[in-house]
């Protein structure tokens, strides 16, 4: 990631920091909301940190049988750790997978402890969580040594490859091909409708709609592929995939067990486009962050949603307020910079006039916005026909604009988008495309400074003021039931045209507020920072 | 080719390169076999059993060691008879919005209910939205934009008894069920 010295646009800084303290004055009042409740799914993460995993013959897995009845006798206001090692003191069960089970037919009886006996339930909790944070420090470790070993992608735009079988046996295969054939990145697809699963599936999984469950076992096989493609070709080659949707803490906590290198993870994508409640996914975004925080894990953000349900020019500013909000949440949960993979993409109709200034004006100034961010440069997929020949252009041109504006994270587009799932033949054009335009035009970043007052100075100017006047209008949103104003903004229907109220959504019955003697200890440890 | 070959209905023709009844197509695929004279030997052989004859095999390229890309033009030896084209023609007429509008005024007396969702595990709601937003597609307006219409857009990943229930609830005249065409047919078992 180098970003460029010299500042390309000439942006008012007063309107970068008026954008950028919008954002946090929207962003606040949702991190105290988060702050104040827990969910099933974070719970759930927790007792995994712990090392609870497995499931039973129906394949629901035992943390969420152990989740369920600590609910249902004491409530999981208190957080689901004290209940759970006040049992396990108590000789309920000789370990936590044994409680589990007996939870799981009823036979253990949970409580509420209090004075001395609360202190060393909270305490043992402490300890057995500690070991899972310890293991994620520990695989980040290994990825840092295992870069140094083999040396990292040979240079930016990082390229990213996606791989969707639905059978992790086939997956690696093929991802191990496209590593051969140049990919820095994997990405493996989730089975469409994973998101809405209340729980992760357990072990390799063969059957997947439109793509691979994302499971721990899976990670564990792909990962250590991935590390043998590392080993023969000389260079790390990262690991992708989904943490997002009903389980997004747990699929982030099993990503940092098992060292996934990079993560989707929107702040308000479930939100959105699976109608996932409002505070649940909010909650769980900011555990998930804090986890790919502890991680080194690099997010990936989705703001190319929105230009593929809304026209790419009229909504461009939506992609940099949306850009802002997410590096708000993740500032707030502790990522750094460099963590920060923010999302935008190649979507303008190439009918209108213009269009590749315009993607130009729009790339540049996501670049100039995070400087030090690396950038996720998405391919066209909205505008993309059965006319493989043109659509080949149109990629050209996406890659072009990636290597003029230093983009950071390239995704390879198919010229056989909206046709087929890729062939070979498809993925090894795409990869020669992109090859030639960084090859050829790697170092126009130096090159390029469109004029001071130009078609893409001023189309970028006015995109930020644009997102500015979007962001005054979001602070300034309430509803009667005095939610934080990002939250009626979103219930109005602000972002993609759809409503959104925080008292729907699925999910919601999985949303707990917080007593007062709430305790998490993996919370704790990752806002400390502490390791025991 | 029978013996009963009956006389050609319409007028016959062949592809066109760059001359009338030059019969040329190009064609690409990819063959599981290392890059050699043997493979490309092969792509001729499959192009002439195309029907493509005379065959120049013009770009044959390794994608590893176990594939290789060719790409082929040639003219082919096949005739079309575009008297024997059928074409199923659309058996109503097409309204502007307009006389839509009219039409369910004139004949409904009341406002025509649209429910639209993409159901079960789906979440690509580019093509309900293509039909239903008022943006529309292509420059078609969508359903919302008919001023007689009332539709109710559910979104991605709506469940089946939800929509079923959002229907009677509205009392739909419509509902537009969208399935993304995904591998091993999972939108053939959530439509069924």
């Amino acid at each position: 990631m180098s970003p460029r010295k010299q500042p390309v646009l000439e942006l008012d800084p007063a309107v970068v920091r008026r954008a950028r303290s919008l954002a946090r004055t929207a962003g606040r009042p949702v991190v105290d909301l988060a702050r104040h409740h827990t969910t099933v799914s974070v719970e759930r993460a927790t007792l995994r940190l712990a090392g609870l995993s497995g499931a039973d013959h129906e394949n629901l897995p035992w943390v969420n049988h152990l989740v369920d009845a600590v609910r249902a006798e004491v409530g999981l206001e208190h957080g689901v750790t004290t209940p759970v090692w006040d049992a396990l003191r108590r000789g309920e069960a000789p370990d936590l997978i044994t409680l589990a089970q007996k939870a799981s037919a009823g036979a253990v009886s949970f409580r509420l402890p209090t004075g001395r006996d609360a202190t060393a339930a909270t305490r043992a909790a402490r300890t057995s969580v500690a070991r899972g944070i310890r293991t994620i420090d520990r695989q980040r470790t290994a990825r840092e040594r295992l870069i140094r070993r083999h040396g990292d992608a040979p240079r930016t735009p990082w390229i990213y490859l996606i791989v969707a079988t639905g059978d992790i046996h086939e997956d690696i295969p093929q991802a191990q091909q496209a590593a051969r054939e140049g990919a820095d990145v994997i990405a493996v697809i989730r089975s469409t409708g994973q998101s809405l699963l209340d729980f992760v599936p357990e072990g390799a999984t063969r059957e997947g709609y439109a793509g691979t469950y994302a499971t721990q076992e899976n990670f564990r096989l792909m990962r250590a592929a991935l590390d043998e493609s590392s080993k023969e070709l000389g260079r790390y080659v990262r690991l992708t995939n989904y943490a997002s949707g009903l389980c997004m803490p747990e699929i982030a906590a099993l990503a940092g067990l098992e060292r996934l290198d990079m993560m989707l993870n929107d702040s308000m994508y479930g939100i959105l486009f699976r109608d996932i409640n409002p505070i649940r996914t909010f909650v769980d975004q900011r555990f998930s962050r804090q986890v790919h925080a502890r991680a080194g894990i690099i997010i990936n953000t989705g703001e190319d949603n929105y230009l593929t349900t809304s026209d790419a020019v009229e909504a461009a500013h939506t992609v940099t307020v949306s850009q802002l909000l997410n590096e708000y949440f993740a500032k707030e949960a502790g990522l750094e910079d460099w963590q920060l993979g923010l999302g935008h993409a190649f979507e303008i109709d190439p009918a209108v006039p213009q269009s590749f200034r315009l993607e130009l004006a729009h790339a540049l100034l996501a670049r100039q916005l995070f400087p030090k961010a690396p950038l996720k440069w998405m391919p066209p997929t909205k505008h993309m026909t059965g006319d493989v020949f043109r659509g080949y252009l149109l990629d050209g041109f996406f890659n072009l604009v990636g290597a003029m504006t230093g983009q950071s994270i390239l995704l390879v587009g198919m010229m056989t988008e909206a046709v087929v799932t890729p062939w070979l033949s498809d993925r090894d054009l795409a990869l020669q495309n992109v090859r030639y335009v960084l090859d050829a035009a790697g170092g126009l970043t130096e090159d390029f400074h469109p004029p001071r007052d130009g078609f893409i100075q001023t189309r970028a100017r006015q995109v930020l003021s644009e997102a500015v006047e979007l962001l005054e209008a979001i602070v300034a949103d309430s509803d009667s039931a005095g939610d934080p104003p990002l939250l009626s903004a979103i219930a109005d229907g602000t972002f993609g045209s759809m409503r959104r109220p925080p008292t729907k959504g699925k999910g919601l019955d999985g949303v707990v507020v917080k007593a007062d003697d709430y305790d998490n200890p993996a919370t704790t440890l990752l806002e400390d920072g502490a390791t025991r | 080719m029978s013996a009963t070959r009956k006389a050609p209905s319409g007028p016959v023709v062949r592809p066109y390169g760059d001359t009338t009844g030059d019969g040329m197509v190009q064609v690409s695929f990819t063959l599981p076999l290392p890059h050699d004279k043997r493979a490309e030997g092969a792509a001729l052989q499959l192009a002439a059993k195309m029907g493509m004859e005379p065959a120049l095999l013009v770009h044959a390229k390794a994608m590893g060691p176990d594939f290789t890309f060719f790409v082929v033009y040639g003219s082919v030896t096949h005739l079309v008879d575009v008297g024997d084209v059928q074409v199923v023609e659309r058996e109503f007429p097409l309204l502007t919005p307009k006389e839509v509008n009219a039409a369910i005024k004139k004949r409904l007396r009341r406002k025509l209910v649209v429910v639209g969702a993409c159901i079960g595990t789906d979440a690509h709601t580019v093509g309900i939205d293509a039909i239903l937003n008022i943006k529309g597609f292509a420059g078609e307006k969508g359903l919302e934009y008919y001023r007689e219409l009332r539709v109710i857009n559910l979104g991605a990943q709506v469940l089946v008894p939800e929509l079923v229930n959002t229907a009677r609830e509205v009392r739909a005249d419509a509902v537009l069920v969208s399935q993304v065409v995904t591998q091993r047919d999972a939108h053939i078992h959530n439509t069924t």
